[in-house]
């Protein structure tokens, strides 16, 4: 304990803290953002991800062929210098489907997570720090919906407000914030006794101030492993709803459709399966690397720097 | 001079599955403007959880202020609305904690944190706070309080934590500062430094300082009056000189006879035979009777108050009350009242 506080302090003496604007501001994440610069790989992958967003969202915009653009004489073609990754069954071109597909799974693996994030910090912030009946009535309810069976209440939906792409987010979201509450629940119940909190307290904060400046500061690295654990588990829900029919409709693609699709015809087209699976991997590590980073960079303590 | 804190009849209670336990039993004390009021008792006696009632920061449930009043400057702290109680929490009356390592968030910048209770309750830009916050730095003793500001907890060592906790209690400049144990988690000699810094910045602010302390040596050097509590109840109170030199309570006594002394080596050190009593069950009488050498049938059976046995001193020992016994002062050793 002596000889790593003798070297931390030693580190603190040597660094230059900041600049004279970094006075102001929720400094945390200023501070956060200046280490997270200095992590090699979470840069790198945050590069790629604000490549695969742009050539997913812009990207299309440049091409002459669209999704859906058929050629059934030219069939399943490995990558050429015409198609660049090759074509699939029906002679539709495999890059501009994967492009295409990527605005279908971002967006779904985004918003649903954002959504998930949001009520999910929120609902499991209160009801930890609230604590007692409200608590236990909070994670009853949040037991309730857990029990639920997710593809009959996506049925339910589709049911009753008809096939729309938002209520892919609506469901996905719904599901997926359970167990975010769940985690900020226990890491503000493990914080509530605390005693900088306490302090906290008896400084005379309010009872929001406390949470949202002193309880989920304090648990954002769960929170966030958690949310970038998610991103990809909505992707693959989306593909699964999309096999069951009730996620994107064909012609239209998304990453998890079209590794259905290419998983299917493997041992002929392998091209198919290989190229939107090393795609949906990239975008995955990515957001690992970038949400270890983040974890490490909102941790003064951890700074090595 | 107007009191500036008066406690009545404060109960408060932990109710517990295996009972409830009356961890604060009818304690009444006030305390002066820019007085310096020390509680002592050993872990369990109440002190802590007394102050922790007047600011209504006992966890509840299961902890339940009972019965009682606290006035502070004509409001009623046991009884007065949230918004009221917070607006006085950390602007007139601040708190300090025991243990420096666990009562600054580690991931807030100090600076942040020291000027917190300025930003919540003085209308002042951040700027102004921040400067205000280095200023408060200064104060009490950090070099380079410029850049420290901008440092996270964990680089601090525990004195300059505890510096930081004083610097963000008092940046307020309140009436009255709750020090729980404020020294007990550090060093001999940096517990010595912010026993100077605390007194120091109270000299310059005129605030009225309530220590609670398991450390009898350093109320005395300490200390204006004192209060001794045992198993919830006050059960003597005096100044500090009365308190030492003319101890009017076999417990008071027996506390001191257990200071290690010095000059006194190769001796067996005293100890208080038995242990306190169990908290959940209602005790007759007076509550240290049963560790107590002095005690007969009668302090077992009839209901004792805390009465005033010689002129501003008060005694809850019904022998003492009725004359019967007289105390010497323990042989006080050597580093008590070394402050003074």
């Amino acid at each position: 304990m002596d000889g790593s506080e003798a070297e931390i302090r030693m580190n603190a003496v040597g660094e230059t803290t900041g600049t004279e604007e970094a006075e102001r501001g929720t400094s945390l994440w200023r501070d956060a953002w200046q280490r997270l610069g200095k992590n090699k790989m979470a840069v790198i992958s945050t590069v790629i991800l604000i490549l695969i967003v742009l050539a997913s969202f812009i990207g299309p915009f440049f091409l002459k062929l669209s999704y859906e653009t058929q050629n059934l004489q030219l069939g399943a073609v490995p990558p050429d210098v015409r198609h660049w990754l090759g074509t699939d069954t029906l002679g539709r071109d495999l890059f501009v489907r994967i492009l295409y597909g990527g605005r279908v799974s971002m967006s779904v693996g985004f918003c649903a997570t954002a959504v998930a994030l949001t009520i999910g910090v929120f609902y499991g912030a209160i009801s930890g720090f609230l604590g007692g009946k409200i608590d236990m009535l909070m994670m009853r309810v949040v037991d309730i919906i857990f029990a639920l069976p997710f593809t009959v209440f996506v049925i339910l939906l589709m049911v009753f407000f008809g096939r729309k792409f938002v209520l892919l987010f609506a469901a996905i979201g719904a599901v997926q914030w359970l167990t975010m509450a769940r985690i900020v629940r226990g890491q503000v119940l493990s914080l509530r006794h605390q005693e900088f909190i306490e302090a906290a307290e008896a400084l005379g904060l309010s009872k929001p101030r406390i949470i949202f400046r002193h309880m989920i500061p304090n648990a954002l690295g769960p929170i966030i492993v958690y949310a970038t654990l998610t991103v990809p588990a909505v992707m693959l829900l989306e593909a699964f709803l999309s096999f069951l029919g009730l996620g994107v409709q064909p012609p239209m693609s998304s990453w998890g459709v079209l590794i259905k699709e290419g998983a299917e015809v493997m041992e002929e087209f392998p091209w198919l399966l290989i190229f939107p699976g090393l795609v949906l991997a990239i975008t995955l590590f990515s957001l690992n690397f970038l949400g270890d980073g983040l974890r490490d960079a909102l941790d003064p303590r951890a700074a090595k720097d | 001079m107007a009191t500036l804190l008066r406690v009545e009849h404060l109960r408060t209670s932990f109710h517990t599955r295996a009972g409830t336990v009356r961890a604060v039993d009818d304690v009444s004390f006030s305390l002066n403007p820019g007085e310096t009021l020390g509680i002592v008792g050993e872990s369990g006696s109440g002190k802590s959880v007394a102050c922790l009632s007047l600011l209504r920061l006992i966890p509840s449930p299961p902890g339940r202020i009972e019965t009682g009043r606290a006035d502070f400057g004509g409001i009623d702290l046991l009884h007065c609305e949230d918004r009221q109680l917070r607006a006085i929490r950390g602007d007139r009356i601040a708190m300090i904690f025991q243990d420096p390592m666990t009562s600054l968030n580690p991931y807030m910048r100090v600076g942040d944190q020291v000027i917190e209770p300025l930003v919540i309750h003085a209308k002042i830009s951040r700027e102004q706070a921040w400067h205000r916050g280095i200023e408060a730095l200064r104060e009490v003793g950090m070099p380079d309080a410029e850049k420290r500001m901008r440092s996270y907890p964990h680089e601090f060592s525990g004195g300059m934590r505890q510096r930081v906790m004083i610097a963000a209690a008092l940046i307020t400049k309140p009436a009255l500062l709750v020090a729980d144990e404020p020294t007990t988690a550090l060093d001999v000699t940096v517990q010595a430094q912010i026993l100077e810094l605390i007194r120091k910045m109270q000299r310059e602010l005129g605030t009225a300082v309530i220590f609670i302390t398991h450390d009898i040596g350093i109320v005395s050097g300490f200390c204006d009056r004192v209060l001794v509590m045992y198993a919830g109840r006050i059960v003597e109170s005096g100044s500090t000189a009365q308190i030492f030199y003319k101890p009017k309570h076999p417990y008071n006594q027996a506390l001191q006879k257990s200071i290690p002394a010095l000059h006194e080596k190769g001796e067996k050190l005293y100890t208080i035979p038995g242990a306190p009593p169990d908290l959940s069950k209602p005790i007759p009488g007076c509550a240290f009777a049963p560790r107590c050498e002095f005690a007969q049938e009668k302090c077992t059976t009839s209901t004792i108050a805390l009465k005033d046995v010689t002129p501003d001193h008060f005694s809850a020992c019904l022998r003492i009350q009725l004359r019967e016994i007289d105390l010497t002062p323990a042989h006080l050793p050597n580093r008590l009242f070394a402050g003074e």
